[in-house]
């Protein structure tokens, strides 16, 4: 019998021959990336050696990465001095793949792994966010952790118990309709699967359509494999994988691309064709609470936000200043732009986009998690609408329970901003 | 014998149960004050110590989605609550049981605030309503885990047997 993606990468790491679903592996941990919440996995891990003799070692300080992104700059005293903590210990283990609150490296975790080539097809990436699943777009097998899992990651160097997951094959066919993309494809899939209907599974993507899309349009799908429940997205790596790898984040050294044998077994195939696709829009308060964009049009908005590992990229950026510009954000309306990394927002000065933003009235801040998860710049207030292309829209999820979020495509998101009620791009 | 003290419906969410704006609260000591903050009236009871441990929250379909943040088991942890849901979100799941947070999935649960419950080995009975429900059992993967006591434990001995 052959093997899913994700089945190879597991035999490789654990050293067998092959695997199937259901079996326990522990297998090599290639990546451990944690954010802000490294302060409670620096406790977890030193509670690990407590009493054992052993001085407290992390396996290999070149295969951590940490990245503080969530709350930055710090918002209270109190995420100031776990950064803090975190920067004495990552000097005092030498951790490398370190990114401070900085405009020249810093930016989302889940953008700076890519970006700086971090992650390579076939690793066995861990992460303690549930987003980790974004490095699945360049064939990794990649999941998110709770932080005592990550420190046990540290201690050990594997990833302890880990059953192998089923796989759901995806097949996307279709060329996208002008104004939809992958932002569309993956609220669409979350919609059909329901929240929980990737629990405990992967995703594996292909088709025609996977294979001619951007390994930006890749990160955004994998990135929301998780909302479907997913243990992980995964595109097997290919052409587009080496060449984002080579060019962008310039990588030297060998890329071992990953792929299913012909004969794997796949729990379910679902098939999609893009070509008549709307944009898509999840209401709130559930991700899979997804409908096409024309049962949603004229609610009025009173945030806009753009950015995210979602879609805070320069083409995310490209598309939406190409609709704002010349144009003004409605009265009323407040947009808020997050590039995601500081590389990108210095692309996108150089490109003209955040003028282009600014002009039309729009904030931009600097690189970060921003208010997507509801902890610092851009709460809501008491019933306010927010219409945002970040990732989840759950009950209290943008700082205020009373709040509700719609998400979309940054297209979406951009000509609604110009109106102040969720606008179908399409007909600008 | 323990009493369900609130009943929530499908996908709640982390954010519910621990709202992102705490995040930076960390210690399992200091979490539990933030438990379900939003819901204010339970919040309130749960720092009134109004549930003996052992008290169990029955959730339904996908309990525990979103976060991977931790904290969302630590604060019910620091009340030693159980959660009896339909079915429970990948990363909640394994997140409570390194920590040592009771946890059971059973598909067909239905209970009222107040139900006395009892938790055997495999089976959830309501003895208020006389009504028996199957769980399922946790993954099998974990069992070592669970035997340890959680996750520290676990590694911990890990660490020493590689000497």
């Amino acid at each position: 019998m052959g093997m899913t993606v994700v089945e190879k990468i597991l035999a490789r790491a654990a050293d067998r021959p092959s695997v199937t679903v259901g079996d326990v592996v522990e297998p090599r941990v290639d990546l451990a990336m944690s954010h802000e919440n490294a302060a409670l996995v620096i406790n977890q891990y030193q509670e690990v050696f407590q009493g054992t003799g052993i001085a407290p070692k992390v396996w290999d300080p070149s295969r951590i990465a940490i990245i503080f992104d969530h709350r930055v700059p710090a918002e209270s005293p109190k995420t100031a001095t776990n950064h803090k903590k975190i920067r004495g210990f990552v000097a005092a283990n030498g951790i490398t793949k370190f990114h401070d609150v900085r405009g020249d490296v810093g930016g989302i975790c889940h953008q700076i792994l890519p970006e700086y080539g971090y992650v390579r097809p076939g690793y066995v990436v861990v992460g303690t966010d549930s987003h980790t699943t974004s490095h699945g777009a360049l064939g990794a097998f990649s999941f998110g952790v709770g932080a005592t899992e990550m420190a046990s990651a540290w201690a050990l160097g594997i990833a302890v118990n880990i059953e192998v997951p089923a796989t759901i094959k995806v097949v996307v066919k279709g060329e996208f309709p002008p104004m939809v993309g992958p932002k569309d494809l993956i609220l669409h899939l979350i919609g059909l699967l329901t929240a929980q209907g990737a629990n405990f599974k992967v995703l594996e993507f292909h088709g025609e359509t996977i294979r001619q899309m951007s390994t930006s349009g890749r990160i955004a799908i994998c990135n929301m494999s998780v909302e479907a429940g997913a243990t992980s997205g995964i595109v097997p790596g290919d052409a587009e994988t080496v060449r984002y790898l080579r060019e962008e984040a310039g990588v030297t050294d060998a890329i071992d691309c990953v792929t299913p044998d012909a004969d794997a077994s796949y729990v379910r195939t679902v098939e999609i064709d893009v070509s008549a696709l709307a944009p898509q829009i999840a209401c709130p308060h559930m991700v899979d609470n997804v409908k096409p964009i024309e049962q949603v049009l004229g609610i009025p908005v009173q945030q806009i936000v753009i950015g995210s590992c979602t879609n805070g990229r320069l083409d995310d950026l490209a598309a939406a200043a190409a609709i704002l510009r010349g144009k003004k954000v409605a009265e009323g309306t407040r947009m808020l732009v997050f590039p995601a990394s500081s590389k990108i927002f210095a692309q996108a000065l150089d490109q003209g986009y955040i003028h282009d933003f600014m002009r039309a009235g729009a904030v931009v801040m600097n690189s970060g998690c921003g208010p997507c998860l509801g902890v610092h710049e851009g709460a809501l207030g008491d019933n306010e609408v927010a219409l945002s292309t970040t990732n989840r829209n759950f009950k209290g999820r943008m700082g205020n329970p009373t709040g509700e979020v719609y998400l979309c495509s940054p297209v979406v998101a951009a000509a609604s901003a110009i109106t102040g009620v969720i606008t179908d791009p399409r007909k600008g | 014998m323990a009493n369900v003290i609130i009943t929530l419906g499908n996908d709640i969410s982390t954010d519910d149960i621990y709202p992102g704006r705490f995040m930076a609260t960390v210690l399992p000591t200091e979490t539990p004050a933030f438990a379900f903050f939003d819901r204010t009236d339970f919040n309130a009871q749960l720092k009134a110590k109004a549930f003996p441990p052992g008290s169990v929250i029955v959730g339904g379909e996908n309990f525990g989605c979103g976060s991977s943040r931790e904290q969302a088991c630590s604060t019910l942890k620091g009340y030693e609550l159980a959660v009896v849901a339909r079915s429970i979100s990948r990363i909640f799941l394994q997140n409570s049981i390194n920590l040592g947070l009771q946890v059971v999935i059973c598909p067909g649960i239905e209970a009222s605030v107040g139900d006395e419950l009892e938790l055997t080995a495999d089976q959830v009975l309501n003895r208020t309503t006389g009504q028996a429900f199957d769980q399922v059992k946790l993954p099998a993967a974990r069992k070592g885990i669970m035997d340890a006591g959680g996750l520290i434990p676990y590694t911990r001995a890990r660490l020493m047997a590689r000497g």
